[in-house]
């Protein structure tokens, strides 16, 4: 049976309540997010106007070079600045995001270590603008935001990167979390296939309730040793209100929002994403559907209570139980 | 998805299918087109497009009709061309003639013919042409009466008399007063020979063929020797002949005689500039309709089925009608495996071009002419070029690159290479592309998943369109173009998991 792949029945999954990428795309995509409205969570530099509208806070902006002349600029503009990311606005999956943690010198250090001259900036920015990062290299602008200082709540949960926090909302109503920690095997980087951690989260208390590598759950950070149950998110009614008020500005009714804890101002929205992928069931170890199909029977009054309201009915149906302890892997070493 | 739209969209569902089927049974029944490739004989479409420009004066064409032969028997005949007079004339040797009285322009004449693969016709007896008196200069004259020998010599009879000399003229290697004939009759190889064979009292003459390949369009004739011997005649293809293989009855691919006795296949008067381009199809009928004549092709203006274009246009369509199968496949496997493919149909362009190729040619080319394009893209990518002008870039390399294989296979001998030329080079261009990006963001690894899922695919939707019995089916009957779209949406309305997915979420188990 090695050569053969494992495979799990489908009335299985369907039991475990599994969502699949056909019924996201038809039910919940197709139903709930109005083509019309995906320019909003595609282009981040209109995700910024308009939920600074409706003041959902997210990392300061320094500014945004839209035009090749001013790419000359980037020096002065930065000036000041400690550290900073530079963005391609309709940059999908973090592509193009350059993080810049301090200054040194003529030089700019990034997150990995990496140094910078003013060219490399120079050149970095004008990538983005000819669309190197944009979908089908339609021409983009670059946003400039300040940096996020990781909350010291997390430090010995990730390397190099800062984690983020990923929220499903369906119909305004918070669904599932996640939080996905980098490590050296995802060079920092949060992306789940790069092989991050991802660390499901209770939506009724913010503690974590198992943790997946590469679809293989385990217990503790391979890198740090810390134990991954202990994880619990601060803030976290706070977080969910934030998370669901996403719904009310943008009328998406199904979204990923990915949200970091910064340091000194505290829950930060980092992006929206339209199309949220299904990894997030793997870190929860539970499937989705028997929640959405709770929130498919919502009434569209229901949809438009206030977000506090909201949060505290998810709260109360979607919580889960931490498979920690339960289900400790042979070969998974523990912490010392 | 409304839920109100549910019960239209079943319906909309059940009438495609109820609709397919209808008319796969109208064609079964009333036509008589069996389902099933096998209970079939192999009737050929070929269309004959006589063009010419005519000198405001009267004109006539004459052109030689094929008539029964060994191995073919005709079916129907038609001709269409706006204004003219058609006439066939019968006898030994069958001509169409088309008159007009004033005629000026770019003038096309169209003839068609079904003609049934059988056995049944005997070969008829053909009398002889008159013997020609060649008068040759020299050096030539010495060189012919040296060949003329040597074959005389190896021969016993006029056949194999012919035979000789088609070997000699036909070698590659040949000694130097044969490569002297060669150069001299450069493409008149067949007068040649049957001016030598006439001036040994063996009667002979040019006559002209057709080789019959399924879809092919803007075909020449093959000219071709008639030799007699007494009452009996043979015709001779002028290959290179070895010496273990038996002339004439070549497997490859069907020979229609369409001018059997050394009379001008087009005789224009009152026109320059005349040529004749053949089209043809094969079809697939059963032995009833095939030989029944009581349903011609164009009864009525009801008859709305593509069978009632001209046979050019029924060539490209078989290949057209083709593409939803491949269609149905890229669904199958996006949306019940859970392939990932680059280009969403992509593949299918590929399986296409595979057709032409040959499957190992083309996945041998494909992944040649990818992997080459990868690294000038490289290239490219570093130049930090803008993105039209380095997909454009990236299209001329392409092109570059499969000139470049195909010279270098040629010089290798090896024929199977120029096939690359069949791809399609935009395709192939912004699947480098994309490729390329895909290298850069996500890794080699996705590059290959995603490369490799395109070329599974691509090979799957080649199986099914390559499919005689499916290639019958869609060409056949309209009513399988209905069930495939019936079934496609289907495919869209289906929410169950990819098989990929239940791999992906076996973790589960517990």
């Amino acid at each position: 049976m090695k050569f053969l792949p494992s495979l799990i029945a489908p009335w299985a999954l369907s039991r475990f309540g599994m969502l699949g990428m056909n019924e996201r795309n038809r039910r919940y995509i197709g139903r709930y997010n109005p083509r019309s409205l995906f320019p909003l969570v595609d282009n981040k530099r209109l995700t910024r106007t308009t939920l600074s509208s409706a003041d959902i806070p997210m990392a300061a902006l320094i500014g945004v070079v839209d035009q090749q002349s001013q790419v000359k600029k980037i020096a002065s503009l930065v000036e000041g600045h400690q550290g900073f990311a530079i963005k391609p606005s309709k940059g999908s999956g973090g592509k193009g995001i350059l993080i810049v943690t301090h200054k040194d010198g003529d030089e700019w250090v990034k997150a990995s270590g990496g140094r910078l001259t003013v060219e490399d900036l120079k050149r970095h920015i004008s990538n983005i603008l000819s669309g190197l990062y944009s979908l089908g290299g339609a021409a983009d602008v670059a946003l400039i935001e300040s940096l996020i200082h990781q909350a010291h709540h997390f430090d010995d949960y990730t390397v190099e990167g800062v984690p983020d926090i990923r929220v499903i909302v369906c119909r305004g109503y918070p669904v599932m979390a996640m939080v996905r920690l980098s490590t050296h095997a995802s060079d920092g980087k949060a992306n789940l296939h790069q092989g991050a951690v991802g660390v499901g989260i209770d939506i009724a208390t913010g503690e974590a309730l198992a943790a997946v590598q590469h679809g293989q759950l385990l217990e503790n950070h391979p890198d740090t040793g810390k134990h991954l149950g202990e994880l619990v998110i601060p803030d976290w009614e706070a977080l969910l209100v934030m998370a669901s008020r996403c719904y009310d500005v943008t009328g998406l009714g199904y979204l990923g929002i990915d949200i970091v804890v910064d340091r000194d101002h505290g829950p930060l929205l980092l992006e929206l994403n339209a199309r949220p992928g299904l990894a997030i069931q793997l870190a929860n170890n539970a499937g989705l559907l028997p929640r959405l199909r709770r929130l498919d029977k919502l009434t569209a009054a229901d949809t438009r209570l206030p977000p506090e309201e909201r949060v505290r009915r998810s709260r109360e149906w979607f919580a889960d139980e931490s498979v920690f302890d339960k289900t400790v892997q042979p070969g998974v070493k523990l912490a010392e | 998805m409304k839920p109100a739209s549910t019960l239209s969209f079943y319906t909309l569902i059940v009438l495609l299918v109820l609709a397919g089927v209808s008319l796969i049974l109208q064609r079964h029944w009333v036509y008589e087109v069996p389902l099933i490739h096998g209970e079939t004989q192999t009737v050929w479409s070929v269309e004959a497009l006589v063009e010419f420009e005519a000198g405001d004066q009267s004109v006539k064409v004459s052109m030689a009709r094929p008539a029964d032969q060994p191995g073919f028997t005709l079916l129907r005949q038609s001709g269409a061309s706006p204004g003219y007079g058609l006439n066939f004339v019968d006898g030994p040797d069958p001509r169409a003639e088309w008159t007009i009285r004033r005629a000026s322009g770019i003038q096309q004449l169209y003839f068609q013919v079904d003609v049934l693969e059988s056995d049944m016709s005997q070969s008829e007896i053909i009398t002889p042409p008159v013997l020609m008196e060649p008068d040759w200069q020299e050096p030539y004259r010495s060189a012919i009466y040296r060949l003329s020998k040597d074959a005389w010599d190896a021969s016993s009879d006029n056949f194999s008399f012919a035979r000789e000399l088609i070997k000699r003229l036909t070698e590659e290697e040949s000694p130097q007063h044969i490569q002297l004939l060669k150069r001299a009759y450069n493409g008149r190889l067949p007068n040649l020979l049957a001016e030598v064979l006439n001036n040994s009292s063996v009667h002979a003459s040019v006559v002209y063929g057709l080789e019959l390949e399924d879809r092919r369009r803007r075909q020449m004739l093959t000219p071709l020797l008639r030799v007699w011997d007494g009452d009996s005649s043979k015709v001779f293809r002028l290959y290179e002949i070895k010496d273990e293989r038996p002339l004439a009855d070549d497997e490859e691919k069907p020979l229609l005689l369409w001018e059997q006795r050394g009379a001008p296949v087009l005789d224009v008067i009152g026109g320059e500039n005349s040529r004749i381009r053949f089209s043809m199809l094969r079809r697939e009928e059963s032995t009833y309709s095939a030989l029944n004549d009581s349903l011609p092709l164009q009864s009525s203006l009801l008859n709305f089925s593509i069978h009632s274009l001209p046979v050019a246009e029924q060539a490209m369509f078989k290949t057209i009608l083709l593409l939803p199968v491949g269609a149905l496949v890229v669904c199958l496997l996006r949306i019940l495996v859970g392939i990932r493919t680059s280009g969403t149909f992509m593949p299918v362009l590929i399986a296409i071009a595979f057709m032409q190729t040959s499957l190992g040619t083309g996945i041998v080319g494909f992944i040649l002419v990818v992997a080459a394009g990868l690294v000038v893209r490289g290239y490219l990518s570093r130049l930090n070029l803008l993105l039209v002008a380095r997909i454009s870039a990236v299209i001329i390399s392409v092109i570059a690159i499969i000139s470049l294989f195909s010279v270098l296979s040629y010089k290798l001998g090896l024929t199977e290479g120029l096939k690359v030329m069949f791809f399609p080079m935009v395709i192939l261009a912004w699947t480098i592309e994309r490729m390329s990006i895909l290298w850069e963001e996500e890794g080699g690894r996705e590059v290959m998943i995603q490369g490799g899922g395109s070329l599974i695919t691509a090979v799957l939707a080649y199986g099914a369109m390559q499919h005689p019995l499916i290639q019958h089916l869609t060409f056949n009957f309209m009513g399988v173009q209905f069930i495939v779209l019936a079934l496609i949406l289907l495919l869209g309305s289906y929410t169950g998991y990819r098989l990929f997915e239940l791999h992906r979420f076996a973790v589960l188990k517990r």
